[in-house]
């Protein structure tokens, strides 16, 4: 009997000594928080095989589910930036937008760029898809705009080109040494996707300024953070270094991983 | 009497009775569970609510738990809301944290996430590179398993195990424990039910939450009923996960920690007196 009672209070005391082990051991691990960290950068090939496997899975054509229109029970929520404060952007607003100009540069034949008024007189798509946030919400709504593809053969994509670099009009962060606009970037699987538009609809209204008006683009088979809000020019080129701290978008920059399928 | 009072004195023979195959995934799971757990913790932060159906409600009502804080007159509280019923949680660290001079304000505390403090980007990056360990080792284990007859012999209960459960019961709930050539009735369940129920489950209900993944497979929002029910079932099943491990180290405490750490290092299990030996037994 007192062999029982020795080993229940065994079992306790053990239990514990180990959650208190557990509970000690986070703060040693928040290293891996230190984007220069060589551990850090091995577990980021992780992200490269997804990207890879994914991209082998899905095939170039593959569709994001389209819901029905009784699925729309709320509003698009908006988050990140919602009212850019940029002189740029504000003057576009003050216009109605009529001023503003869609530029596609880079590695092209020739530099495009078209007003609002000659994107909606392209073809047009509208597509009830579901918007999933890197946080782990998700929201669905539809989608109106012009497929970014025929618009980028317009310019005439070089075949040397890898990227799309979406620029945008917003501040999403300010800093003492200035503003930080937002960017994104994508590889021209994703800009050349059947569902991937220069919306300018949602939900059967015009774009709104908190969901990105003028022109926010859609990578449908991505994370929020791939649908660059506010866009004014897609830059093509062959490499993402040059651009902001180099990893091919704002989030990115974050820490956050650049194919955002996952 | 009980059988167990019968027993010839004196030692069990020594079975070699993990392969190598057993241990190596064993103890590589244990560390990838580990990382997913604090790190899922740390990117459930991000977003602190769990739903059912494709999308979150923010304009009508669709969650079955959310962790957060209220202000009150007595300061800022922790409150968890299951099933649109709330209660203050600050006690265990829920949706409040910290000391009153420096509170956090996040669903888990830093003290059970990876980084300890808020980083969705480097929760992610991590959570990520132990899933693919995770599923790589799920994969070795089931070929390795298949091939050796671990599956067979231990994990798939047969008539006789599911027969022998209510013994098995009264055994554990007495403490008296067989230690023989394979597991016992409640341990072929246990086992059965995490990998063939809770990894499966587990892998498919995070793969659900990825876009590009429902693009490639629709399916995966067809078999769980949406992207948040998918989330919801990912959480429900880390739960699970978490008290089996838990139970499963109170067992190897009450069982013998020795002779069941060292069959998980070396293999070699000393079995209860009495037990038959056979070929390849040491003394």
């Amino acid at each position: 009997m007192s062999r029982l009672i020795t080993r229940r209070n065994f079992l306790r005391s053990s239990a514990v000594a180990g959650s208190g082990l557990i509970l000690a051991g986070c703060d040693q691990f928040n290293f891996l928080g230190d984007k220069t960290n060589s551990v850090r950068h091995v577990m980021e090939q992780a992200n490269v095989l997804t990207y890879n496997v994914q991209r082998t899975l899905i095939g170039d054509q593959v569709l994001a589910r389209e819901y029905s229109a009784s699925e729309i029970r709320q509003g698009q929520r908006p988050n990140g930036s919602t009212d850019p404060s940029t002189p740029e952007y504000m003057f576009l607003k003050m216009q109605n937008f009529e001023p503003y100009r869609l530029t596609i540069k880079g590695m092209v034949e020739r530099e495009v760029s078209f007003s609002l008024a000659e994107l909606r007189n392209m073809p047009m798509r509208s597509q009830i898809t579901r918007h999933d946030c890197v946080e782990g919400w998700s929201c669905i709504a539809k989608w109106t705009g012009t497929p970014l593809g025929p618009v980028l053969d317009m310019a005439g994509v070089k075949p040397q080109a890898r990227f799309c670099v979406y620029h945008c009009y917003d501040n999403i962060q300010r800093t003492l040494s200035g503003d930080i606009l937002y960017y994104e970037s994508s590889d021209l699987v994703d800009a050349y996707h059947p569902q991937t538009i220069l919306s300018y609809g949602l939900n059967d209204q015009v774009l709104p300024v908190s969901n990105g008006a003028p022109i926010r683009l859609r990578i449908e088979r991505a994370l929020g953070y791939k649908q660059p809000k506010y866009l004014h020019t897609i830059e093509l080129v062959d490499d993402l270094t040059p651009f902001g701290k180099g990893k091919g978008g704002y989030w990115p920059d974050q820490g956050y991983d650049w194919y955002g399928g996952i | 009497m009980s059988e167990a009072n019968e027993l010839p004195p004196g030692k069990g023979p020594l079975i070699y009775r993990q392969s190598i195959w057993t241990r190596v995934t064993h103890w590589t799971w244990a560390i990838c569970l580990f990382f997913l757990l604090l790190t899922g913790l740390q990117i459930f932060n991000a977003h602190p609510a769990l739903y059912i159906g494709q999308q979150s409600g923010f304009e009508f009502e669709n969650a079955i738990l959310e962790i957060g804080a209220v202000n009150t007159d007595a300061g800022p509280r922790g409150q968890t809301t299951i099933f649109g019923n709330s209660f203050d949680s600050t006690a265990l660290g829920l949706g409040l944290s910290g000391t009153p001079e420096r509170p956090t304000f996040t669903a888990f505390p830093g003290s059970v996430t990876i980084p300890g403090y808020r980083d969705l980007g480097t929760g992610r990056v991590v959570h990520f590179f132990f899933g693919w360990i995770f599923v790589a080792t799920i994969m070795i284990w089931f070929v390795a398993s298949f091939i050796n007859g671990h599956i067979r012999r231990d994990i798939v209960p047969r008539p006789s195990d599911i027969a022998g459960v209510p013994r098995d019961i009264a055994d554990h709930a007495t403490l008296r424990f067989h230690h023989g050539r394979s597991y016992g009735p409640l341990q072929k369940l246990a086992y059965f039910g995490v990998f063939f129920i809770l990894f499966p489950l587990i892998v498919l209900t995070g793969l659900t939450m990825s876009p590009g993944m429902d693009a490639a497979w629709p399916w995966l929002l067809d078999l769980f009923g949406g992207r948040q029910t998918a989330r919801t079932i990912h959480f429900i099943t880390m739960a699970l996960l978490l008290g089996f491990f838990l139970i499963h180290i109170i067992m190897v405490l009450a069982a013998g920690p020795i002779n069941e750490l060292r069959s998980m290092i070396t293999g070699w299990y000393r079995a209860s007196p009495g037990t038959p030996t056979a070929e390849g037994d040491r003394p």
